[in-house]
Protein backbone atom coordinates (compact mmCIF):
# COMPACT_ATOMS: atom_id res chain seq x y z
CA UNK A 1 0.00 0.00 0.00
CA UNK A 2 2.85 2.39 0.74
CA UNK A 3 5.71 2.43 -1.72
CA UNK A 4 9.26 1.48 -0.98
CA UNK A 5 10.50 5.03 -0.41
CA UNK A 6 9.07 8.26 0.97
CA UNK A 7 10.38 10.92 -1.38
CA UNK A 8 7.48 13.35 -1.52
CA UNK A 9 3.86 13.89 -0.61
CA UNK A 10 3.14 14.38 -4.32
CA UNK A 11 3.65 10.62 -4.79
CA UNK A 12 1.19 9.59 -2.05
CA UNK A 13 -2.54 9.14 -2.34
CA UNK A 14 -5.05 10.01 0.32
CA UNK A 15 -5.32 6.47 1.70
CA UNK A 16 -1.55 6.21 2.08
CA UNK A 17 -1.37 9.52 3.91
CA UNK A 18 -4.20 8.48 6.20
CA UNK A 19 -2.53 5.17 6.95
CA UNK A 20 0.69 6.94 7.95
CA UNK A 21 -1.23 9.40 10.15
CA UNK A 22 -3.22 6.64 11.84
CA UNK A 23 -0.05 4.69 12.55
CA UNK A 24 1.55 7.85 13.95
CA UNK A 25 -1.43 8.39 16.27
CA UNK A 26 -0.82 4.94 17.73
CA UNK A 27 2.93 5.61 18.01
CA UNK A 28 2.26 8.71 20.12
CA UNK A 29 1.36 6.48 23.04
CA UNK A 30 4.92 5.06 23.14
CA UNK A 31 6.24 8.56 23.79
CA UNK A 32 4.04 8.87 26.88
CA UNK A 33 5.46 5.78 28.56
CA UNK A 34 8.12 5.75 31.20
CA UNK A 35 10.13 3.36 29.04
CA UNK A 36 9.83 5.02 25.66
CA UNK A 37 11.03 2.10 23.62
CA UNK A 38 9.47 -0.82 21.76
CA UNK A 39 11.49 -3.71 20.29
CA UNK A 40 10.05 -3.52 16.77
CA UNK A 41 13.23 -2.63 14.85
CA UNK A 42 15.71 -4.47 17.06
CA UNK A 43 18.79 -5.39 15.06
CA UNK A 44 17.91 -3.01 12.24
CA UNK A 45 20.20 -0.20 11.13
CA UNK A 46 18.98 3.23 10.12
CA UNK A 47 21.35 5.74 8.57
CA UNK A 48 20.85 9.48 8.81
CA UNK A 49 22.64 10.75 5.69
CA UNK A 50 22.61 14.53 5.99
CA UNK A 51 24.47 16.58 3.40
CA UNK A 52 22.91 19.73 4.81
CA UNK A 53 23.01 20.42 8.50
CA UNK A 54 19.79 20.11 10.43
CA UNK A 55 19.90 19.40 14.10
CA UNK A 56 16.16 19.29 14.56
CA UNK A 57 15.12 16.92 11.81
CA UNK A 58 18.12 14.66 12.28
CA UNK A 59 17.52 14.43 16.02
CA UNK A 60 13.85 13.72 15.47
CA UNK A 61 14.63 10.81 13.14
CA UNK A 62 17.30 9.61 15.54
CA UNK A 63 14.91 9.56 18.49
CA UNK A 64 12.24 7.91 16.35
CA UNK A 65 14.62 5.15 15.29
CA UNK A 66 15.87 4.60 18.83
CA UNK A 67 12.35 4.40 20.24
CA UNK A 68 11.82 1.51 17.82
CA UNK A 69 15.09 -0.07 19.06
CA UNK A 70 16.94 0.41 15.76
CA UNK A 71 20.62 1.28 15.66
CA UNK A 72 20.85 4.80 14.26
CA UNK A 73 24.03 5.92 12.54
CA UNK A 74 24.53 9.61 11.78
CA UNK A 75 26.45 10.34 8.63
CA UNK A 76 26.78 14.08 8.16
CA UNK A 77 28.73 15.36 5.21
CA UNK A 78 29.77 18.85 4.32
CA UNK A 79 27.34 20.38 1.90
CA UNK A 80 28.26 19.08 -1.50
CA UNK A 81 27.96 21.13 -4.62
CA UNK A 82 26.16 19.85 -7.69
CA UNK A 83 29.47 19.14 -9.39
CA UNK A 84 30.25 16.65 -6.65
CA UNK A 85 27.01 14.74 -7.14
CA UNK A 86 28.96 11.79 -8.46
CA UNK A 87 30.57 11.38 -5.08
CA UNK A 88 27.13 11.43 -3.46
CA UNK A 89 26.22 8.29 -5.34
CA UNK A 90 29.55 6.76 -4.37
CA UNK A 91 28.70 7.54 -0.78
CA UNK A 92 25.33 5.89 -1.29
CA UNK A 93 26.89 2.76 -2.77
CA UNK A 94 29.33 2.55 0.12
CA UNK A 95 26.42 2.79 2.54
CA UNK A 96 24.48 0.20 0.63
CA UNK A 97 27.32 -2.27 1.05
CA UNK A 98 26.80 -1.95 4.80
CA UNK A 99 23.21 -3.19 4.35
CA UNK A 100 21.20 -0.55 6.19
CA UNK A 101 17.46 -1.08 6.61
CA UNK A 102 16.55 2.54 5.87
CA UNK A 103 18.44 5.64 4.82
CA UNK A 104 17.24 9.15 5.58
CA UNK A 105 18.59 11.75 3.19
CA UNK A 106 18.76 15.52 3.35
CA UNK A 107 20.46 17.52 0.62
CA UNK A 108 20.29 21.10 -0.54
CA UNK A 109 19.77 19.99 -4.12
CA UNK A 110 16.31 18.84 -5.18
CA UNK A 111 16.17 15.27 -6.46
CA UNK A 112 19.21 13.89 -4.65
CA UNK A 113 17.15 11.55 -2.40
CA UNK A 114 15.54 10.11 -5.51
CA UNK A 115 18.93 9.51 -7.13
CA UNK A 116 20.17 7.83 -3.98
CA UNK A 117 16.98 5.74 -3.79
CA UNK A 118 17.66 4.52 -7.32
CA UNK A 119 21.01 3.15 -6.15
CA UNK A 120 20.07 1.74 -2.74
CA UNK A 121 18.35 -1.55 -2.00
CA UNK A 122 16.72 -0.25 1.16
CA UNK A 123 13.96 2.36 1.59
CA UNK A 124 15.00 5.99 1.35
CA UNK A 125 13.22 8.75 3.24
CA UNK A 126 13.56 12.31 2.02
CA UNK A 127 14.30 14.61 4.96
CA UNK A 128 14.31 17.69 2.74
CA UNK A 129 15.80 18.25 -0.70
CA UNK A 130 16.34 21.77 -1.97
CA UNK A 131 13.08 23.55 -2.70
CA UNK A 132 11.42 20.25 -3.65
CA UNK A 133 9.81 18.43 -0.71
CA UNK A 134 10.07 17.71 2.99
CA UNK A 135 7.44 14.99 3.33
CA UNK A 136 7.81 14.11 7.01
CA UNK A 137 7.42 17.77 7.96
CA UNK A 138 4.13 17.98 6.07
CA UNK A 139 2.93 14.71 7.59
CA UNK A 140 3.71 15.88 11.11
CA UNK A 141 1.91 19.13 10.35
CA UNK A 142 -1.12 17.15 9.16
CA UNK A 143 -0.92 15.04 12.33
CA UNK A 144 -0.82 18.16 14.48
CA UNK A 145 -3.81 19.73 12.73
CA UNK A 146 -5.71 16.46 12.98
CA UNK A 147 -4.98 16.35 16.70
CA UNK A 148 -6.26 19.91 17.11
CA UNK A 149 -9.25 19.86 14.76
CA UNK A 150 -10.10 16.13 14.48
CA UNK A 151 -10.32 16.59 10.71
CA UNK A 152 -8.54 18.06 7.72
CA UNK A 153 -11.45 17.99 5.27
CA UNK A 154 -12.99 21.40 4.79
CA UNK A 155 -10.43 23.35 6.84
CA UNK A 156 -8.89 26.56 5.52
CA UNK A 157 -5.10 26.48 5.79
CA UNK A 158 -2.93 29.51 5.12
CA UNK A 159 0.79 29.17 4.42
CA UNK A 160 2.62 32.47 4.85
CA UNK A 161 6.06 33.57 3.71
CA UNK A 162 8.69 32.36 1.29
CA UNK A 163 6.58 30.01 -0.81
CA UNK A 164 9.08 30.20 -3.68
CA UNK A 165 11.98 28.52 -1.91
CA UNK A 166 10.09 26.40 0.60
CA UNK A 167 9.98 22.61 0.39
CA UNK A 168 7.86 22.68 3.54
CA UNK A 169 5.28 24.76 1.66
CA UNK A 170 5.26 22.41 -1.34
CA UNK A 171 4.84 19.29 0.75
CA UNK A 172 2.15 20.88 2.87
CA UNK A 173 0.27 22.14 -0.19
CA UNK A 174 0.14 18.59 -1.57
CA UNK A 175 -0.74 17.08 1.79
CA UNK A 176 -3.52 19.43 2.84
CA UNK A 177 -5.06 19.46 -0.64
CA UNK A 178 -5.05 15.66 -0.83
CA UNK A 179 -6.87 15.47 2.49
CA UNK A 180 -9.51 17.94 1.39
CA UNK A 181 -8.48 21.27 2.91
CA UNK A 182 -8.61 24.63 1.18
CA UNK A 183 -5.05 25.91 0.92
CA UNK A 184 -4.09 29.55 0.60
CA UNK A 185 -0.57 30.82 0.17
CA UNK A 186 0.44 34.36 1.03
CA UNK A 187 3.67 36.31 0.80
CA UNK A 188 5.52 39.11 -0.92
CA UNK A 189 5.00 38.88 -4.72
CA UNK A 190 8.73 38.21 -5.12
CA UNK A 191 8.38 35.05 -3.01
CA UNK A 192 5.22 33.67 -4.62
CA UNK A 193 6.10 31.37 -7.52
CA UNK A 194 4.25 32.36 -10.70
CA UNK A 195 1.56 29.86 -11.57
CA UNK A 196 1.32 28.45 -8.03
CA UNK A 197 -2.48 28.42 -8.47
CA UNK A 198 -2.13 25.50 -10.88
CA UNK A 199 -1.41 23.31 -7.83
CA UNK A 200 -4.91 24.09 -6.60
CA UNK A 201 -4.16 26.81 -4.06
CA UNK A 202 -5.25 30.42 -3.86
CA UNK A 203 -2.47 33.00 -3.81
CA UNK A 204 -2.69 36.22 -1.80
CA UNK A 205 -0.46 39.25 -1.58
CA UNK A 206 -2.43 40.54 1.40
CA UNK A 207 -1.99 38.68 4.65
CA UNK A 208 -5.22 40.09 6.03
CA UNK A 209 -7.25 38.74 3.12
CA UNK A 210 -5.47 35.39 3.27
CA UNK A 211 -6.03 34.95 7.00
CA UNK A 212 -9.72 35.85 6.83
CA UNK A 213 -11.66 32.93 8.27
CA UNK A 214 -8.65 30.60 8.46
CA UNK A 215 -8.50 27.53 10.71
CA UNK A 216 -4.73 27.09 10.45
CA UNK A 217 -2.06 29.73 9.83
CA UNK A 218 1.38 28.38 9.10
CA UNK A 219 4.38 30.71 8.96
CA UNK A 220 7.46 29.59 7.05
CA UNK A 221 11.01 30.31 8.05
CA UNK A 222 12.56 33.10 6.02
CA UNK A 223 16.21 32.50 5.27
CA UNK A 224 18.44 35.46 6.04
CA UNK A 225 19.91 35.41 2.54
CA UNK A 226 16.46 36.12 1.12
CA UNK A 227 16.20 39.19 3.29
CA UNK A 228 19.49 40.53 1.96
CA UNK A 229 18.94 39.41 -1.62
CA UNK A 230 16.38 41.93 -2.92
CA UNK A 231 13.46 39.54 -2.41
CA UNK A 232 12.36 41.62 0.55
CA UNK A 233 13.24 45.26 1.22
CA UNK A 234 14.06 44.77 4.91
CA UNK A 235 13.50 42.56 7.90
CA UNK A 236 11.42 45.26 9.50
CA UNK A 237 9.15 45.55 6.49
CA UNK A 238 8.81 41.78 6.19
CA UNK A 239 7.91 41.53 9.83
CA UNK A 240 5.40 44.38 9.63
CA UNK A 241 3.64 42.98 6.56
CA UNK A 242 4.03 39.20 6.96
CA UNK A 243 4.97 38.54 10.56
CA UNK A 244 2.17 36.87 12.53
CA UNK A 245 0.96 38.54 15.69
CA UNK A 246 -2.18 38.52 17.78
CA UNK A 247 -3.60 41.56 16.01
CA UNK A 248 -3.38 39.90 12.59
CA UNK A 249 -4.72 36.62 13.94
CA UNK A 250 -7.96 38.37 14.89
CA UNK A 251 -9.03 37.95 11.26
CA UNK A 252 -8.71 34.19 11.48
CA UNK A 253 -11.30 31.97 13.12
CA UNK A 254 -11.48 32.31 16.86
CA UNK A 255 -10.04 28.84 17.39
CA UNK A 256 -7.40 29.10 14.67
CA UNK A 257 -3.97 27.65 15.40
CA UNK A 258 -0.53 28.98 14.49
CA UNK A 259 2.19 26.70 13.18
CA UNK A 260 5.82 27.02 12.18
CA UNK A 261 8.24 24.31 11.02
CA UNK A 262 11.08 25.87 13.03
CA UNK A 263 13.55 27.12 13.80
CA UNK A 264 11.74 30.42 14.35
CA UNK A 265 13.20 33.82 13.67
CA UNK A 266 11.55 35.36 16.69
CA UNK A 267 9.94 38.70 16.03
CA UNK A 268 10.27 38.20 12.26
CA UNK A 269 7.89 35.44 11.21
CA UNK A 270 6.02 35.25 14.51
CA UNK A 271 5.78 37.73 17.36
CA UNK A 272 7.32 36.56 20.64
CA UNK A 273 4.10 36.45 22.59
CA UNK A 274 2.40 34.48 19.84
CA UNK A 275 5.12 31.89 19.42
CA UNK A 276 5.25 30.64 22.97
CA UNK A 277 1.68 29.78 23.81
CA UNK A 278 -1.73 29.16 22.38
CA UNK A 279 -2.82 29.47 19.69
CA UNK A 280 0.72 28.42 18.73
CA UNK A 281 1.19 24.63 18.50
CA UNK A 282 4.85 24.78 17.49
CA UNK A 283 6.08 22.48 20.25
CA UNK A 284 3.28 20.03 19.52
CA UNK A 285 4.62 19.89 15.97
CA UNK A 286 8.03 18.93 17.32
CA UNK A 287 6.56 16.28 19.62
CA UNK A 288 4.42 14.86 16.83
CA UNK A 289 7.46 14.73 14.58
CA UNK A 290 8.92 11.85 16.56
CA UNK A 291 5.73 9.76 16.46
CA UNK A 292 5.24 10.50 12.78
CA UNK A 293 8.79 9.43 11.92
CA UNK A 294 8.37 6.27 14.00
CA UNK A 295 5.32 5.49 11.88
CA UNK A 296 7.18 6.08 8.63
CA UNK A 297 10.11 3.91 9.72
CA UNK A 298 7.76 1.15 10.88
CA UNK A 299 5.75 1.12 7.66
CA UNK A 300 8.66 1.38 5.23
CA UNK A 301 10.97 -1.15 6.87
CA UNK A 302 8.20 -3.74 6.67
CA UNK A 303 8.23 -3.65 2.93
CA UNK A 304 12.01 -3.88 2.85
CA UNK A 305 12.09 -6.99 4.98
CA UNK A 306 9.56 -8.67 2.71
CA UNK A 307 11.87 -8.34 -0.27
CA UNK A 308 14.77 -9.50 1.88
CA UNK A 309 12.87 -12.65 2.79
CA UNK A 310 12.04 -13.30 -0.83
CA UNK A 311 15.61 -12.86 -1.98
CA UNK A 312 16.92 -15.42 0.52
CA UNK A 313 14.45 -18.11 -0.51
CA UNK B 1 -10.52 -9.02 13.93
CA UNK B 2 -13.94 -7.70 13.22
CA UNK B 3 -13.00 -7.56 9.58
CA UNK B 4 -12.25 -11.23 9.35
CA UNK B 5 -15.69 -12.42 8.42
CA UNK B 6 -16.63 -9.86 5.86
CA UNK B 7 -16.67 -12.30 3.00
CA UNK B 8 -19.94 -12.54 1.11
CA UNK B 9 -22.71 -14.53 2.72
CA UNK B 10 -23.12 -17.96 1.23
CA UNK B 11 -19.50 -18.51 0.44
CA UNK B 12 -19.14 -20.39 3.69
CA UNK B 13 -20.51 -23.72 2.54
CA UNK B 14 -18.16 -24.31 -0.35
CA UNK B 15 -15.62 -27.08 -0.55
CA UNK B 16 -13.66 -25.34 2.18
CA UNK B 17 -16.32 -26.45 4.64
CA UNK B 18 -19.02 -24.57 6.52
CA UNK B 19 -18.44 -22.10 9.31
CA UNK B 20 -19.66 -23.29 12.65
CA UNK B 21 -20.67 -21.19 15.61
CA UNK B 22 -18.97 -22.65 18.66
CA UNK B 23 -20.10 -20.02 21.18
CA UNK B 24 -23.15 -17.83 20.87
CA UNK B 25 -23.87 -14.68 22.85
CA UNK B 26 -25.54 -16.54 25.72
CA UNK B 27 -22.67 -19.00 26.01
CA UNK B 28 -20.15 -16.15 25.94
CA UNK B 29 -22.01 -14.28 28.70
CA UNK B 30 -22.22 -17.42 30.81
CA UNK B 31 -18.50 -18.10 30.35
CA UNK B 32 -17.63 -14.54 31.37
CA UNK B 33 -19.76 -14.81 34.53
CA UNK B 34 -17.99 -18.02 35.49
CA UNK B 35 -14.55 -16.59 34.75
CA UNK B 36 -15.34 -13.49 36.81
CA UNK B 37 -16.20 -15.77 39.77
CA UNK B 38 -12.97 -17.70 39.25
CA UNK B 39 -10.94 -14.48 39.22
CA UNK B 40 -12.54 -13.31 42.45
CA UNK B 41 -12.04 -16.71 44.09
CA UNK B 42 -8.44 -17.09 43.05
CA UNK B 43 -7.23 -13.63 44.08
CA UNK B 44 -7.44 -12.49 47.68
CA UNK B 45 -6.04 -9.05 46.88
CA UNK B 46 -8.99 -8.02 44.74
CA UNK B 47 -8.05 -4.35 44.89
CA UNK B 48 -4.75 -5.17 43.16
CA UNK B 49 -6.47 -6.61 40.09
CA UNK B 50 -6.07 -4.86 36.76
CA UNK B 51 -7.79 -6.18 33.64
CA UNK B 52 -5.75 -5.60 30.49
CA UNK B 53 -7.42 -6.39 27.17
CA UNK B 54 -5.55 -7.44 24.05
CA UNK B 55 -7.26 -5.68 21.15
CA UNK B 56 -9.45 -6.01 19.36
CA UNK B 57 -11.29 -9.09 20.59
CA UNK B 58 -10.22 -8.81 24.22
CA UNK B 59 -11.71 -5.35 24.70
CA UNK B 60 -15.45 -6.15 24.94
CA UNK B 61 -14.64 -9.27 26.97
CA UNK B 62 -12.56 -7.33 29.52
CA UNK B 63 -15.30 -4.71 29.88
CA UNK B 64 -17.88 -7.43 30.52
CA UNK B 65 -15.56 -9.13 33.01
CA UNK B 66 -15.14 -5.83 34.86
CA UNK B 67 -18.92 -5.44 35.02
CA UNK B 68 -19.29 -9.01 36.27
CA UNK B 69 -16.62 -8.56 38.95
CA UNK B 70 -18.40 -5.39 40.04
CA UNK B 71 -21.63 -7.36 40.38
CA UNK B 72 -19.94 -10.03 42.45
CA UNK B 73 -17.71 -7.94 44.68
CA UNK B 74 -18.73 -4.31 44.28
CA UNK B 75 -15.23 -3.44 43.13
CA UNK B 76 -14.52 -1.35 40.03
CA UNK B 77 -11.46 -2.85 38.40
CA UNK B 78 -9.39 -0.71 36.04
CA UNK B 79 -9.51 -1.88 32.43
CA UNK B 80 -6.54 -1.22 30.14
CA UNK B 81 -5.98 -1.96 26.48
CA UNK B 82 -2.57 -3.17 25.35
CA UNK B 83 -1.72 -3.58 21.67
CA UNK B 84 0.93 -6.23 21.12
CA UNK B 85 1.69 -5.49 17.46
CA UNK B 86 5.02 -3.74 18.04
CA UNK B 87 6.16 -6.71 20.15
CA UNK B 88 5.23 -9.50 17.74
CA UNK B 89 7.92 -12.02 16.86
CA UNK B 90 6.81 -12.43 13.25
CA UNK B 91 7.11 -8.82 12.11
CA UNK B 92 10.29 -9.45 10.14
CA UNK B 93 8.64 -12.39 8.35
CA UNK B 94 5.73 -10.39 7.04
CA UNK B 95 5.65 -8.00 4.11
CA UNK B 96 3.01 -5.42 4.74
CA UNK B 97 3.07 -4.03 8.25
CA UNK B 98 0.03 -4.92 10.32
CA UNK B 99 -2.03 -1.95 11.47
CA UNK B 100 -1.45 -0.78 15.02
CA UNK B 101 -4.29 -0.81 17.49
CA UNK B 102 -4.97 1.52 20.38
CA UNK B 103 -3.04 1.15 23.62
CA UNK B 104 -4.58 2.77 26.70
CA UNK B 105 -3.15 1.93 30.06
CA UNK B 106 -4.99 4.17 32.57
CA UNK B 107 -3.25 2.79 35.66
CA UNK B 108 0.32 1.87 36.50
CA UNK B 109 0.99 -1.87 36.48
CA UNK B 110 3.53 -1.83 39.30
CA UNK B 111 2.52 -4.28 42.01
CA UNK B 112 -0.81 -4.99 40.31
CA UNK B 113 -2.16 -8.44 39.53
CA UNK B 114 -2.59 -8.02 35.82
CA UNK B 115 -5.18 -10.22 34.14
CA UNK B 116 -4.60 -10.28 30.38
CA UNK B 117 -7.82 -10.83 28.44
CA UNK B 118 -7.75 -12.24 24.91
CA UNK B 119 -10.48 -13.71 22.77
CA UNK B 120 -8.64 -16.69 21.33
CA UNK B 121 -5.49 -18.35 22.66
CA UNK B 122 -3.60 -20.66 20.38
CA UNK B 123 0.16 -20.63 19.85
CA UNK B 124 0.85 -18.50 22.92
CA UNK B 125 2.81 -16.00 20.88
CA UNK B 126 0.37 -13.13 21.41
CA UNK B 127 0.47 -13.71 25.17
CA UNK B 128 4.27 -13.75 25.04
CA UNK B 129 4.22 -10.41 23.19
CA UNK B 130 1.70 -9.02 25.67
CA UNK B 131 3.89 -9.98 28.61
CA UNK B 132 6.88 -8.26 27.06
CA UNK B 133 4.80 -5.16 26.43
CA UNK B 134 3.46 -5.26 29.97
CA UNK B 135 6.97 -5.30 31.44
CA UNK B 136 7.69 -2.04 29.62
CA UNK B 137 4.93 -0.47 31.70
CA UNK B 138 6.32 -1.64 35.02
CA UNK B 139 6.63 -4.64 37.31
CA UNK B 140 3.34 -6.39 37.96
CA UNK B 141 3.00 -8.52 41.10
CA UNK B 142 1.60 -11.33 38.96
CA UNK B 143 0.24 -11.90 35.48
CA UNK B 144 -2.73 -14.16 34.75
CA UNK B 145 -4.41 -14.88 31.46
CA UNK B 146 -8.05 -15.16 30.36
CA UNK B 147 -8.95 -16.61 26.97
CA UNK B 148 -12.55 -17.00 25.86
CA UNK B 149 -11.46 -19.81 23.56
CA UNK B 150 -8.37 -21.98 23.84
CA UNK B 151 -7.42 -23.80 20.65
CA UNK B 152 -4.41 -25.37 22.29
CA UNK B 153 -1.83 -25.42 19.51
CA UNK B 154 0.76 -24.03 21.90
CA UNK B 155 4.22 -23.23 20.56
CA UNK B 156 5.52 -21.55 23.72
CA UNK B 157 5.32 -22.57 27.38
CA UNK B 158 2.31 -20.37 28.14
CA UNK B 159 -0.54 -21.39 30.42
CA UNK B 160 -4.03 -19.94 30.24
CA UNK B 161 -5.41 -19.46 33.76
CA UNK B 162 -9.07 -18.94 32.87
CA UNK B 163 -10.55 -20.60 29.80
CA UNK B 164 -14.06 -19.99 28.50
CA UNK B 165 -14.06 -23.07 26.33
CA UNK B 166 -11.48 -25.43 24.92
CA UNK B 167 -12.14 -25.89 21.22
CA UNK B 168 -10.17 -28.45 19.26
CA UNK B 169 -9.45 -27.09 15.80
CA UNK B 170 -7.34 -27.76 12.76
CA UNK B 171 -4.32 -25.51 12.54
CA UNK B 172 -5.55 -24.06 9.26
CA UNK B 173 -8.94 -23.16 10.65
CA UNK B 174 -9.70 -19.66 11.89
CA UNK B 175 -11.45 -18.89 15.14
CA UNK B 176 -12.97 -15.44 15.24
CA UNK B 177 -14.96 -13.42 17.73
CA UNK B 178 -17.38 -11.09 16.10
CA UNK B 179 -20.41 -9.01 16.89
CA UNK B 180 -23.20 -7.38 15.01
CA UNK B 181 -22.47 -6.25 11.45
CA UNK B 182 -18.77 -6.93 11.61
CA UNK B 183 -18.26 -4.90 14.82
CA UNK B 184 -17.54 -6.13 18.31
CA UNK B 185 -20.90 -4.91 19.62
CA UNK B 186 -23.22 -7.54 21.09
CA UNK B 187 -24.59 -10.01 20.31
CA UNK B 188 -21.20 -11.66 20.12
CA UNK B 189 -20.40 -15.06 18.71
CA UNK B 190 -17.33 -17.20 18.14
CA UNK B 191 -17.07 -18.93 14.79
CA UNK B 192 -14.70 -21.50 13.41
CA UNK B 193 -13.96 -20.90 9.77
CA UNK B 194 -11.92 -22.89 7.36
CA UNK B 195 -9.21 -20.73 5.91
CA UNK B 196 -9.80 -20.42 2.19
CA UNK B 197 -6.53 -18.76 1.31
CA UNK B 198 -3.19 -20.03 2.51
CA UNK B 199 -1.91 -17.77 5.24
CA UNK B 200 -5.13 -15.81 5.40
CA UNK B 201 -5.07 -15.74 9.17
CA UNK B 202 -1.86 -13.76 9.09
CA UNK B 203 -3.28 -11.16 6.77
CA UNK B 204 -6.60 -10.69 8.47
CA UNK B 205 -6.85 -11.32 12.10
CA UNK B 206 -5.05 -12.38 15.17
CA UNK B 207 -7.43 -14.84 16.73
CA UNK B 208 -4.70 -17.35 16.19
CA UNK B 209 -2.18 -16.47 18.81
Amino acid sequence: MIGRDLLGIEDLDRAEIERILETAQRMQEVGLREIKRVPTLRGRTIVNLFFESSTRTRTSFEIAGKRLSADVINFTAESSSLSKSESILDTARTLDAMAPDAVIVRHKVAGVPKRIADVLECPVINAGDGAHEHPTQALLDLLTVLEEKQRIDGLTVVIVGDILHSRVARSNIYGFLKLGAEVRVAGPPTLLPPGIETLGVKAYTSLREAIDGADVVMALRIQSERLSNAYVPSVREYSALWGLDRAKMRFAKEDAIVMHPGPINRGVEIAHDLADRRPSVILDQVRNGVALRMAVLYLLTGRASASAVESTR
Amino acid sequence: MQNVSQHPQGSSDTAAGPDRIVLDDTAIRRALVRIAHEIVERNEALDALYLVAIPNGGVPLARQLAANVHEISGLDLPVGVLDTTLYRDDLSLRGERPPLRVTEMPSAVDDRIVVLVDDVANTGRTIRAAMDALMDFGRPRAVQVVALVDRGHRELPIRIDYVGKNIPTQVRELVVLRGRDGTLDPPLEVRVQTSRVEGVHGAQGRGDG
